[in-house]
């Protein structure tokens, strides 16, 4: 962390796999407390990242999400291979979702992810294109 | 209002985390939207809800929640039980429903967790 070092986390996201989402999410969460990050600081990365991940999970057809840790900022990225979202600005409204009603019985799908993820952070950019993917980068400073 | 006093004012069963009876409890919130519990829950906010899949206890550990509390005698599974215990967050299964325990400890002069906001 000291002298300009970074940790890199990558972690492969796969499509539909409900059991372990969240887990890429807690490791990320143990190394922010390992190396003494502020709770509330930890708190906002978790929430962003989380929500990242159970939208590359219940949305995509797979994806790797990377996070990057800086001594002064925290970089939290979404990659996937599709499908894309056609109406961005729709899906940033609250309350917009196309999820399927088993992501709805797991408590999400409510169409509070991508506002919530945007919320959390300092910088939130999303491009996607539909066939190709969508990408998503967060910053978080400590 | 200590774990310990919810678990009473609850008629509540302790299914994990026993040892954190202690917990303070500031806020509650009471939901089955997990995006909802992310977007305002604040901290030492305990939760409580009718879902019983394993995404709660992801939740509870992502924001810290002081504990969870399954409403209507619904019993999580024993994976979800496990993981709980793995990451320290204490369960508790009451046989009241939602409204009812949310009336019971409003009564004891537990509030909800208000809209954050902005986070930041």
């Amino acid at each position: 962390m000291s002298g300009g070092q970074e940790i890199t986390l990558e972690f492969e996201l796969k499509a539909a796999i409900f059991d372990v989402a969240g887990e890429a999410s807690s490791k990320t969460k143990r190394v922010l407390q390992q190396i003494g990050i502020r709770a509330d600081v930890i708190r906002r990365i978790a929430i962003s990242a989380y929500e990242g991940e159970i939208n590359t999970i219940i949305h995509s057809c797979g994806g790797v999400m990377r996070v990057v840790i800086f001594c002064d900022h925290t970089e939290i990225s979404f990659e996937d291979q599709g499908p894309g979202i056609v109406d961005i600005n729709l899906a940033m409204q609250e309350g917009y979702s196309t999820a399927s009603d088993e992501v709805r019985e797991m408590g999400f799908g409510a169409g509070m992810g991508l506002p919530n993820m945007a919320r959390c952070t300092d910088k939130f950019d999303i491009q996607s294109e539909v066939g190709v993917g969508t990408k998503i980068k967060m910053v978080v400073f400590h | 209002m200590k774990l310990i006093e919810v678990q009473r004012v609850l008629d509540a069963e302790v299914v994990a985390g026993i040892e954190w009876m202690d917990k303070e409890v500031l806020t509650v919130c009471a939901a089955d939207l997990m995006s909802e519990v992310l977007a305002f829950a604040q901290e030492n906010t305990l939760l409580l809800t009718g879902l019983t899949n394993l995404q709660v206890v992801r939740t509870a550990e992502m924001i810290d929640l002081v504990g969870v509390v399954f409403v209507r005698g619904k019993r999580p599974c024993p994976e979800l039980i496990n993981l709980a215990a793995m990451k320290n967050i204490p369960l508790l299964v009451t046989p009241h429903s939602l409204y009812e325990s949310c009336g019971r400890l409003y009564q004891n002069d537990l509030k909800s967790c208000e809209e954050i906001g902005d986070i930041r």
